[in-house]
């Protein structure tokens, strides 16, 4: 077995400390070592987004990457997004809002893609396209197929006016 | 899905890396942006013994004029080419491309060097590296430094004529002329797929509209990247109207050698090297300057 390594590292802007093999997947280190079961795994190749989380900033594939590689890292996971008194983000509103999720797995990794996308339209004071919003979307895999909501939830998340399904 | 046990290395300078390279050789592995090797790693098709982690060489990671065009660090990530305002300048067929990798989680990890490291036959930049003759900076231990060009760089599918002990470091790309018209077009079953079949061009021309110089490069129609000498040969001195068009992208198809596999038989392949090179002239020659 090869030697462990100890990753230190800030997490949703606390400091975590792990030892692990340095085979041992971000993702996995995060909710195995970390117990930040938020970030959800899929595929584990790249491919669905379920993981995707922010490293020093920029969304990424969690599952590409070895807990090792993020050794003095900022990262920022779906925990990290709602306020310490439970309010939720507005993206995270904006899902709950516009039914943007079925069974809710692939929804961590459609949230932190989502809060990065709204920032840069934000800062860019731009109104995305809804094919701008899909093209932003695309990295982000879910098999429910709800589509048609989580485009709905970033609009309202942009400040786009959109319709809201009619209360039951 | 979890990849097997190796031996990490994090080298902290170029130096360092390539004596890890020279002492491990083909037991290891170089770890660029991982959107590649990790996947390949994390399903066991590969269990490199060494994992040399370019990531702590900040030495590798950069966007500098060089020669009119721009040369990239090899560790400088894809979106890079998205983002810098000096590469849309110079070279912007370049952010156009870059659009097409992956998506935008890939580009912010995947680097320019792995791309072409990995060799992937359909991936975007060795078939941009082969369009514009981009140049292959490598270094090694024992063997100092050596510049490669693509044709010569890329061998086979996922093959290169890097040495196990060689370290790809930069990648040069010269300026697109200021007077060319150039496009990429790109055939994937999703968006962000690997291509089925890819094509760029960039075409030059004289007031009359007769093409002067034609660079037509096209993925996916041999196990590397090709410059078609066909379809450049049939455009230069040609008006660059549709029947060059034509007889270029005929060409082109001609020379393509496709294999059948589960995305694409040959037969479709080569149909879409016609087509998609048809497209990316005619996107290329509308882009020139109009003359009054």
């Amino acid at each position: 077995m090869a030697e462990k390594v100890t990753v230190r590292l800030k997490v949703n802007g606390r400091d975590y400390e792990g030892t692990c093999e340095p085979r041992k997947l971000l993702s996995d280190f995060i909710r195995q070592d970390l117990g930040l079961t938020g970030t959800h795994v899929g595929c584990e190749h790249g491919v669905c987004g379920a993981c995707t989380i922010l490293l020093d900033g920029r969304t990424v594939r969690s599952c590409l990457l070895f807990a090792v590689q993020a050794d003095g890292a900022e990262i920022m996971t779906v925990e990290g997004l709602a306020a310490p008194d439970g309010t939720l983000h507005p993206v995270q509103q904006a899902f709950w809002d516009q039914h943007g999720l079925q069974c809710g797995f692939c929804t961590p990794g459609f949230l932190m893609t989502v809060y990065e996308f709204v920032n840069q339209v934000q800062a860019r004071n731009h109104q995305p396209s809804e094919e701008e919003i899909r093209e932003a979307l695309s990295g982000n895999l879910c098999r429910c197929t709800g589509y048609v909501n989580i485009v709905k939830a970033v609009q309202q998340a942009c400040g786009i006016p959109v319709e809201s399904p009619a209360a039951h | 899905m979890k990849p097997a046990p190796f031996e990490y290395h994090a080298p902290r300078s170029v130096e360092e890396a390539l004596a890890l390279l020279a002492q491990y050789g083909d037991e290891a592995k170089v770890l660029a942006g991982g959107q590649s090797l990790v996947p390949l790693m994390n399903f066991r098709l590969a269990r490199p013994a060494h994992l040399i982690d370019l990531n702590r060489i900040p030495e590798l990671a950069y966007v500098r004029p060089h020669d009119g065009g721009l040369a990239f660090g090899a560790m400088t990530r894809q979106y890079f080419l998205e983002e810098d305002p000096q590469v849309a300048a110079r070279n912007p067929l370049l952010p156009v491309v870059a659009r097409h990798i992956g998506h935008v989680q890939i580009r912010h990890r995947g680097t320019i060097g792995g791309s072409i490291a990995h060799a992937d036959p359909v991936a975007e930049l060795p078939l941009i590296a082969t369009l514009l003759d981009a140049e292959l900076v490598i270094r090694s231990q024992e063997g100092g430094e050596r510049v490669a060009q693509p044709q010569e760089f890329f061998l086979h599918y996922l093959m290169t004529s890097l040495a196990p002990t060689e370290l790809l470091c930069e990648v040069r790309f010269p300026a697109l002329p200021p007077r060319a018209g150039w496009s990429f077009q790109e055939f994937a079953r999703r968006h962000g797929d690997f291509a089925i079949v890819a094509a760029a061009a960039i075409l030059e021309a004289d007031a009359n509209g007769v093409c002067t110089a034609a660079r037509v490069a096209v993925a996916g129609g041999a196990p590397t990247p090709q410059r078609s000498q066909g379809a450049e040969a049939a455009l230069v001195g040609q008006k660059l109207a549709p029947a060059a068009f034509d007889a270029a992208a005929e060409a082109a198809a001609a020379e393509a050698d496709p294999e059948s596999d589960i995305h694409a038989s040959a037969d479709y392949r080569r149909k879409m090297v016609r087509v998609f090179v048809r497209r990316a002239l005619e996107a290329a020659a509308s882009r020139l300057p109009k003359e009054s």
